[in-house]
């Protein structure tokens, strides 16, 4: 539930819905954020669900801070229809020209790469959020042997399609940005596509995901 | 007969923007639209359009157009140097004021003056690819029109229609430079130290080079931090006052990303949004704490003053 209701700025309404990041409390921000967007309320120009977090922001010519906090607080959440959560295996191919910080992990983590690709394949992940660029997922949770802090210096380009690792996260970079990801592969699946407007995101929030290792031939004869 | 505008100098960050995009962030894709809002409607409206046309917005330097085609009016706003070029004869442009160009004629927009943004619109449209309902391109995901791309030289783009003469219609406008830039405080604002919080509002801050449409990185006394210095990635809106390890506040503005782990200090009121995007590198500027009614009621000032001037086109 939402445990508090605040102002950021003008323009939006900021929902806590606790300190923690875990799945029971994400699910709960995705259930109101689902809700809300389903009812298309005038004035609400966007949502933003994180880990612990929503914010609405809105039209101040249309609606303000209290106005838009009303409809919060007497919002009558639905439950999360389950047909809406899609389960998506992701290929990536980990050779040496993608896995660009492997020997960083192996190096920090102690482990041999043979046992982080192992660790990494093994589990199936929540997607807790998308944004920062667009389409990006933030996948959760690693196994704890797995847990690393973002790389010293970020990177200025990070190539499309990579896939890196911080704390508990794992994360797909679907253009090339700036960023500071340890990098253990890279998919040739589109993971946005602006040409389709309905749904660019291969991945939402709520969404289960697995990745599944592939060579470098296949990578090279994907189709998708 | 096709019209259209031949760029024979691209100008540094040259771009087609409009209003924006709406219900896109929790996917990712940042609002974008024209930085400076009221001058992207004086444009419009002073051009006869619908106010949230697509226009072409420049920055610093902007983009030399050669016209080909029939008879059409072009409308600059801002505070925007700029000369029209006819053959042999020169003229000297004024902003707020509609211009007629013929087939052949060049308008030369040479820079800002001590700002940053300016936007041309015609009386008329040029033909341009939407997505998600708006053209306004964005560089960074490659999303909008001109394939997501800033203007080139070389380029072409052909205007499909022409409205009716709008030779006259014009008005006098001021900008006026804004140096204390009023901010509510965000939501992180008790992580900050209280020499920190008093840095932040008595302080004076430097805009640095670091500024684009994504963001404006500022300079000047730390900011210290006594809680955290990140926070569990959250969303952002445009205006939103980030402080980072380093103790340097960076600005959200309209290409911001969605999400970011900064504690936030503050956020700038939206009735002073505009002004703060025209302060080039370089401006010194304060922030001033307000509360959120008086940010409200700021705001609808803002907003009738932006309605009076279209009204008296």
């Amino acid at each position: 539930m939402i445990k508090n209701i605040s102002n950021l700025g003008d323009t939006a309404l900021y929902c806590d819905f606790g300190d923690e990041v875990n799945k029971d409390i994400n699910s709960q921000v995705i259930k109101y954020f689902r809700s809300l967007k389903g009812r298309n309320i005038e004035g609400i120009i966007n949502l933003t669900p994180s880990y612990n977090k929503l914010i609405v922001s809105f039209d101040l010519n249309k609606i303000n801070f209290k106005g838009i906090k009303k409809l919060i607080e007497n919002e009558n959440v639905n439950e999360i229809n389950e047909n809406f959560v899609k389960k998506i295996e992701i290929p990536i191919c980990c050779e040496d020209t993608f896995a660009l910080d492997i020997k960083r992990l192996e190096s920090k983590l102690f482990l041999k790469r043979e046992k982080i690709y192992e660790s990494f394949f093994e589990k199936e992940y929540f997607c807790y959020m998308t944004g920062f660029i667009a389409g990006m997922p933030f996948l959760g949770d690693l196994e704890k042997n797995l847990r690393l802090n973002r790389l010293d210096t970020p990177r200025v380009k990070v190539p499309k399609g990579s896939v890196g690792l911080t704390e508990q996260f794992a994360n797909i970079y679907t253009y090339e940005s700036p960023g500071g990801w340890n990098i253990i592969g890279n998919t040739p699946l589109k993971i946005f596509d602006s040409s389709k407007e309905k749904s660019p995101n291969l991945i939402n929030p709520g969404d289960t995901i697995k990745f599944k290792k592939i060579s470098l031939e296949e990578y090279g004869n994907f189709n998708e | 007969m096709s019209n259209y505008f031949e760029i024979l100098r691209a100008g540094i960050n040259t771009t087609f923007q409009d209003n924006g995009r709406k219900n896109l962030y929790h996917i990712g894709v940042p609002f974008s639209g024209a930085m400076d809002q009221r001058n992207f409607r004086l444009a419009n409206s002073i051009a006869g359009n619908k106010p949230h046309f697509p226009v072409i917005e420049f920055a610093y330097q902007g983009p030399l157009i050669k016209y080909i085609g029939d008879e059409i009016n072009f409308v600059i706003t801002g505070d925007v140097i700029f000369k029209i070029i006819k053959g042999d004869k020169e003229i000297q442009g004024n902003c707020y004021e509609n211009y007629s160009i013929k087939d052949g004629d060049e308008i030369d927009i040479i820079s800002t003056n001590k700002s940053v943004y300016g936007y041309l619109a015609i009386n008329g449209e040029f033909d341009l690819k939407f997505q998600w309902g708006s053209c306004s391109t964005n560089t960074k995901a490659m999303i909008g029109s001109n394939n997501g791309e800033k203007f080139k030289s070389k380029q072409r783009f052909e205007i499909k229609k022409i409205n009716s003469n709008r030779i006259g219609k014009k008005m006098n406008y001021i900008n006026s430079k804004i140096e204390k830039i009023r901010v509510i405080k965000g939501t992180n604002f008790d992580y900050f130290s209280d020499q920190g919080k008093k840095i932040f509002f008595e302080k004076e801050f430097t805009v640095s080079k670091l500024t684009d449409r994504m963001g404006m990185r500022l300079e000047g006394p730390k900011i210290e931090n006594v809680v955290n210095t990140n926070i569990r990635s959250e969303g952002l809106i445009k205006g939103v006052i980030q402080v980072p390890a380093d103790g340097n506040p960076i600005i959200m503005l309209s290409d911001h990303g969605t999400i970011g782990g900064y504690p936030k200090i503050g956020v700038v009121i939206s009735a002073d949004y505009d002004r703060l995007v025209q302060l080039s590198p370089g401006s010194k500027i304060k922030f001033q704490e307000i509360n959120l009614s008086d940010a409200e009621t700021l705001f609808k000032l803002y907003e009738m003053e932006t309605q009076n001037l279209i009204s008296q086109i």
